[in-house]
């Protein structure tokens, strides 16, 4: 699973709240609604900025907070193909995964904003084209990598009807 | 090798020997969902392709979150709980039956022992009463209605002992803040927390559930604790459930042990935008207030507003600030009526609203306005978390809350409690 994007950076500790406000998460299940709303208090000019396939680059502790599935619902429908941070919590983590979003555990300190960059889960490689670099990233569990590529855990159940670890 | 609380319960719900970073399937014992939650999980319940709930006796919906609801659209979400819920024969709490962190253990849902996953990042409240109980998000929980398991990647576990009595004027709600503070935000990512020590064992059980509430605060998945007699009696009182308490061994392994003596723990407060932005009351008394809440499902339960009437009692609150007041549940509710505690709140000046999460959440019941500074007990003070993202937030105890609401100003309680008789 390749995926190339540019990047938008932000800082540690973005929780579920500023990536979709309980305002709006509350009122509704369509998620390009939701969308237009991602990132809002962070950076009110994301959602218009964002372009289909970009990525999302962050420091320490990225999705903390809430359970809300809206947040990697929301950063999906905005077009965000992936998340890359330093570190996750662990609940968004899982709704990532199980909802199709790519997550990349990974040392983000040399990523810019604006930098194109090439991820291949699988074959555990990230590399900055902007400026030439490899990253190392940390594996993600096999199992984790099978939902991911059916496309997260609906797929997944739809193929297997239960959890396949296998 | 011995095993964690964490290990032990996931194990025996597995049936495999499991130890830290092994990955499971375990049977969940119970299964809950809210209204900001459950509409999700609905949706991916039917793209599954779902056509039953296994065990719809021991699963729940609970709208708590916009409880009544204030608008239009979350009607309709609401509607589509109450008839999933019917069509599926599911258990549903529906408005005014209060939180749903209150009620799991309240309607005796669980115990010591169990394993519990709710679409709640809360739900590590349970972890109170020996439950290895953790949040999750809506597919998820779609997943373990059709199938009755989950998927769990064994945590490696962080122990905090506590020495010491906490002293007078300070609570269990102090004593996590601190925690908290001391290991930020992530301190605890992917890790489970067990809370022991004199300090915890003297708590009682509604105190206990404020620290396993705010396990999440510093990333932990599950925020455990051991099951003694005050748990039992509690189970006991709650319902029926037959439950098997859990201990972990001596010689078992931890990714850290951290003692803290609490014995001058002072009353703490977490001020904006983060809750690990701790610090003692002394650094933020006299920040003045427009808004004070004391509720939630960190700090709604009948021994929080007891402890706020004692201040409150005979008094009024400041006229600059409005004191919003939601009990955890209606049982809650109901006792604290028993007691006189409602009426002292309310002649104190008090808008008592339903039990429910509203005013933590910002769906309704006290949007603050631009530039506003509200004092709450609930978990989180994130920007925008009340609906503004121009308002502050400062997380405290239930006595620290009612000073500050007298006195329009944060205030040290222990200025304004009775005072104890030794």
């Amino acid at each position: 699973m390749e995926l190339r994007g540019r990047t938008h950076k932000f800082g540690d500790d973005v929780n579920t709240d500023y990536i979709i406000s309980g305002k709006y998460k509350f009122k509704t299940l369509d998620m390009k609604e939701l969308a237009k709303h991602v990132m809002e208090d962070l950076d009110p000019e994301f959602a218009k900025k964002v372009q289909p396939g970009d990525f999302v680059v962050a420091g320490r502790n990225f999705g903390c907070g809430s359970s809300r599935e809206q947040a990697p619902l929301a950063l999906l429908n905005a077009g965000v193909s992936a998340v890359l941070a330093s570190s996750f919590a662990r609940i968004f983590y899982r709704n990532a995964i199980n909802t199709g979003l790519a997550v990349v555990e990974c040392d983000t300190s040399g990523i810019e904003s604006g930098d194109e960059l090439l991820v291949d889960l699988e074959k555990g490689l990230l590399r900055n084209l902007t400026r030439e670099k490899e990253i190392a990233i940390k594996p993600i569990p096999p199992f984790m990598l099978k939902v991911l590529a059916d496309g997260g855990l609906v797929a997944h159940f739809r193929k297997y009807g239960t959890f396949n670890l296998g | 090798m011995g095993k964690t609380i964490a290990e032990k319960i996931l194990s025996k719900k597995s049936g495999q020997d499991a130890y830290a970073n092994d990955l499971v399937v375990a049977t969940v014992d119970f299964r809950m969902g809210q209204d900001g939650t459950s509409p999700l999980a609905i949706r991916s319940f039917e793209d599954m392709g779902g056509e039953r709930v296994s065990n719809p006796e021991t699963s729940a919906f609970v709208i708590d979150h916009s409880a009544p609801s204030p608008l239009e659209g979350v009607s309709a979400l609401h509607k589509l709980m109450r008839e999933f819920a019917r069509k599926y024969k599911m258990i549903l709490y529906d408005v005014g039956e209060g939180v749903c962190h209150q009620l799991m253990p309240e309607k005796g849902h669980v115990g010591p022992g169990s394993l519990v996953i709710g679409a709640d990042s809360h739900t590590c409240t349970y972890g109170a009463l020996n439950a290895f109980a953790t949040g999750v998000g809506s597919t998820d929980l779609a997943a373990a209605l059709i199938s009755g398991k989950m998927w769990f990647k064994v945590p490696e576990t962080v122990k905090f002992i506590c020495h010491g009595r906490l002293p007078f004027g300070v609570y269990s709600k102090d004593l996590i803040l601190y925690l908290i503070g001391q290991v930020t935000a992530d301190g605890a990512t992917y890790k489970a927390a067990e809370y022991t020590g004199e300090a915890i064992q003297a708590l009682s059980v509604d105190a206990r559930f404020t620290i396993s509430n705010m396990a999440i605060e510093m990333g932990a998945k599950a925020g455990l604790m051991e099951a003694d007699e005050k748990v039992w009696e509690w189970v006991r009182r709650h319902g029926n459930g037959s439950f098997e308490q859990v201990t972990s061994d001596p010689d078992a392994r931890y990714a850290q042990v951290l003692e803290y003596d609490v014995s001058s723990l002072e009353p703490q407060v977490a001020k904006p935008h983060r809750v690990d932005n701790v610090s003692p009351i002394g650094e933020v008394a006299g920040t003045p207030i427009q808004q004070a809440v004391l509720g939630t499902c960190t700090n709604g339960r009948l021994e929080d507003l007891r402890i706020a009437a004692s201040i409150l009692k005979g008094r009024k609150v400041h006229p600059g600030v409005r004191f919003i007041v939601a009990p955890a549940s209606r049982r809650v509710f109901l006792d604290a009526m028993e007691e006189g505690i409602i009426q002292e709140l309310v002649r104190a000046g008090a808008a008592v609203v339903t039990p429910g999460c509203g005013p933590c959440v910002g769906t309704h019941n006290g949007i603050p306005s631009d530039g506003e500074n509200v004092i709450s007990t609930a978990n989180r003070n994130f920007k925008g978390r009340m609906a503004n993202n121009k308002a502050f937030i400062y997380l405290a105890s239930p006595a620290t809350v009612a000073a500050s609401a007298l006195a329009g100003v944060i205030s040290d309680p222990r200025e304004f409690l009775p005072k104890e008789v030794s």
